[in-house]
């Protein structure tokens, strides 16, 4: 979420999942919100049948949520940042700017309004794809909203110029004064259950937990306090993406990963196997033997979230309490737990908590964002930070009085093409992401007898016009190869995917979309480019 | 007579508040919780919540092996952090902190991500720190 840190100084949703039902307009760009994040498509929903919202949706796919919309910007895949541009041009052209907001709360409005001017409608139908009507009544129903919210998620950030796409939102949302108000923002939905609380945690490579930088001096020398250590790091560390070009180095030796799978995650899994397999020794603790703790040394059992108590922080900076119902299945044992122990045999005496509880009042002592939370507090619906004290409320929306970084900061991004292009050798852009019945790499999902049998097996779906002249018949097998790899996957005939375009869902280890994507980072993020490349489809 | 357990959906990141109803040391069912974000509704997920916990893929024990060729073993616990911390402090002697690095989880708690990123700070000193859910 570096983009809206840059931005606002603050990189998590702005606002709360029930003020979006207010907000007149709702911009949703990249968020297939009913199948990725139902309960919260199911408030969209709401608010365009019950409350009469208007919705304009940015997609290169008609999703569901497009039968609800007034407006379908069907954009080309990697053009979102053309389509936000054109916008602010329109707006800007005719005035619609909250002129107020951006002279008391914003910098850098000039240098922005520059930018946008070469993005008239005829530049942006050229490069997305969507018509000048439609671009401009869209920026009409934004520029005049009272209170416009816009809602975002992995179609936008995971793209190498995913970064930029967060950074034209937030001038969007600024230049029309839609930040700091209920039911405005940007607002992006995390993936998974807890992203939102391990980014909160520090498990980043450049902070602490609160995201306190790494390398302030300050913020170093408290931890080195309250931690009792001397061993503490000067400089931020690798992210991921760069941890596996480490390992391939040489440089990195030992990992130790705690419940995930990147070999199904990663945009590139080969790259990651291939590192995974050259490191000195491998740790997973997971609760199945999954395809990157098949690789380990050691595997260790984790608890699953019905079996240990904690805390998880939802999309919209909400603290929640999670409480064991059952014991630990077998000798699985909670991460914690297993941490701490490893650390009183590293000698070290400061983890040898006795319960989650005794965690969670660490973490508050340490983290300014969590400070008032305590787990007595979170009896109720839990509390969303900051809560800086005991008798904090808690916040439902950010920047209110001002910036997290003072004033909200305008930063013109230029559109970047996508970073593989069709050509001739691989004429169509596949695109990946989620399905409703499957979670993330299908660790667990597909372990549900219900929910597998609702959607077994892998697909891809293909626009009939190009089904036709491939010669693929509904639900017959297919070739899909890219530069970097190639997999056999079921046809899905559908109009839901535009000409000249692939659909993968990333849920099957058998039709794995990573063996195809791209590892282009976005220099910023350092999140690569798996929603978008070039592929060919062979009948 | 089952019990109810309050907790929140282990899935996306809306958070829905969710009761499990545990019978004989077992989860048996999940309902939606009244109160929270998502108003007494589940999506069909979070339904399902409940189908992997007592799923015979569950890993029940540490499992080991010398290397990558060879079979895994069933293990102790003991054994297993014993060879985790011989190996990690071979390492450290040999090429230091930097040459380590860990991967926290997006679906574990706040309490377990925070003692992993304690644990490379503060126990081995190493800046390699992340998470997976950039993706
Ligand atoms: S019930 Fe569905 S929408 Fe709610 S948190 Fe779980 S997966 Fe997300």
């Amino acid at each position: 979420m570096v983009g809206l840190t840059t931005a606002f100084g603050s990189g998590a949703m702005t606002n709360s999942i029930a003020e979006l039902e207010d907000a007149d307009v709702l911009l949703v760009v990249g968020s297939n919100t009913t199948e990725q994040h139902p309960l919260i498509g199911r408030r969209i929903l709401r608010a365009v049948r019950d409350k009469d919202r208007t919705l304009i949706v940015v997609d290169p796919r008609r999703i569901d949520l497009v039968e609800f919309a007034r407006l379908h910007l069907q954009n080309y895949p990697g053009t979102d940042i053309a389509v936000i541009n054109g916008l602010l041009h329109v707006i800007l052209r005719e005035g619609m700017e909250d002129v107020d907001f951006i002279q008391d709360r914003t910098e850098g409005f000039a240098e922005l309004r520059e930018m946008v001017m070469a993005y008239t409608p005829e530049r942006v139908e050229e490069i997305s794809g969507v018509s000048v009507d439609r671009l401009v009544e869209a920026a009409h129903l934004f520029g005049h909203a009272k209170r416009g919210a816009i809602v975002y998620a992995m179609g936008v950030t995971q793209h190498v110029s995913g970064t930029d796409t967060v950074l034209a939102l937030a001038n969007l949302a600024m230049a029309t004064g839609n930040v700091g108000r209920r039911s405005t923002g940007v607002n992006p939905l995390r993936g998974q259950n807890n992203v939102q609380g391990a980014c909160d945690m520090g498990c980043l490579p450049n902070v602490y937990p609160g995201y306190q930088d790494v390398e302030d001096p300050d913020v170093r020398a408290f931890f080195q306090k309250a931690w009792e250590t001397d061993r503490l790091p000067a400089t931020s560390g690798l992210t991921l993406c760069e941890m596996t070009d480490a390992i391939l180095e040489g440089k990195i030796r030992w990992l130790f990963i705690m419940g995930e799978n990147p070999v199904l995650s990663d945009p590139d899994s080969e790259h990651v196997r291939k590192a995974l397999d050259k490191l000195d020794f491998l740790v997973v603790q997971d609760i199945f033997l999954s395809e990157t703790a098949q690789m380990a040394h050691v595997v260790l059992p984790g608890a699953s979230f019905a079996e240990k108590d904690g805390t998880f922080t939802s999309t919209e900076r909400r603290v929640q309490r999670i409480r064991k119902a059952v014991e630990p299945l077998g000798m699985a044992r909670s991460e914690w737990r297993v941490i701490g122990e490893l650390a009183r045999r590293m000698g070290y005496s400061r983890m040898n908590w006795k319960s989650p509880q005794e965690v969670f009042r660490e973490i508050a002592r340490v983290t300014p964002i969590y400070r008032g939370i305590s787990y007595e507090r979170l009896e109720g619906e839990g509390i969303q930070w900051p809560c800086p004290h005991e008798t904090h409320p808690g916040t439902p929306f950010l920047h209110k009085e001002g910036f997290a970084r003072g004033r909200g900061r305008f930063v013109p991004v230029e559109a970047v093409p996508l970073v593989e292009p069709p050509d001739e050798a691989y004429p169509m852009t596949l695109i990946t992401g989620r399905i409703l019945f499957h979670f993330h790499t299908g660790t667990l999902t597909r372990r549900s007898p219900t929910l597998n049998a609702q959607a077994e097996e892998a697909f891809v779906e293909i626009n009939p016009r190009d089904a036709a002249i491939l010669g693929v018949r509904q639900g017959q097998m297919v070739k899909l190869k890219s530069r970097r790899g190639s997999l056999r996957v079921k046809a899905h005939i559908t109009d839901r995917i535009p000409q000249n375009m692939v659909f993968l869902p990333f849920h099957f280890a058998e039709a794995a979309a990573n063996r195809l994507t791209l590892r282009q980072l976005d220099p910023k993020s350092k999140i690569p480019e798996l929603k978008a490349c070039a592929v060919r489809v062979d009948a | 007579m089952f019990r109810e357990v309050q907790t929140v959906c282990p899935f996306c990141g809306v958070g829905c508040r969710m009761t499990l109803r545990v019978l004989g040391g077992r989860v048996e069912w999940v309902y939606p919780a009244e109160v929270g974000v998502n108003e007494g509704k589940l999506c069909i997920k979070g339904w399902c919540a409940h189908e992997f916990i007592h799923h015979p893929d569950r890993l029940a024990r540490p499992l080991l092996r010398e290397d990558r060729g060879k079979e895994f073993e069933v293990g102790s616990w003991d054994l297993a952090l014993s060879r985790i911390q011989q190996s990690l402090s071979v390492v450290l002697e040999e090429t230091g902190p930097e040459s380590v690095a860990f991967l926290s989880s997006a679906k574990c708690t706040n309490e377990d991500n925070y003692a992993l990123q304690k644990f490379a700070r503060a126990v081995v000193g190493t800046p390699h720190i992340d998470h997976c859910a950039r993706l």
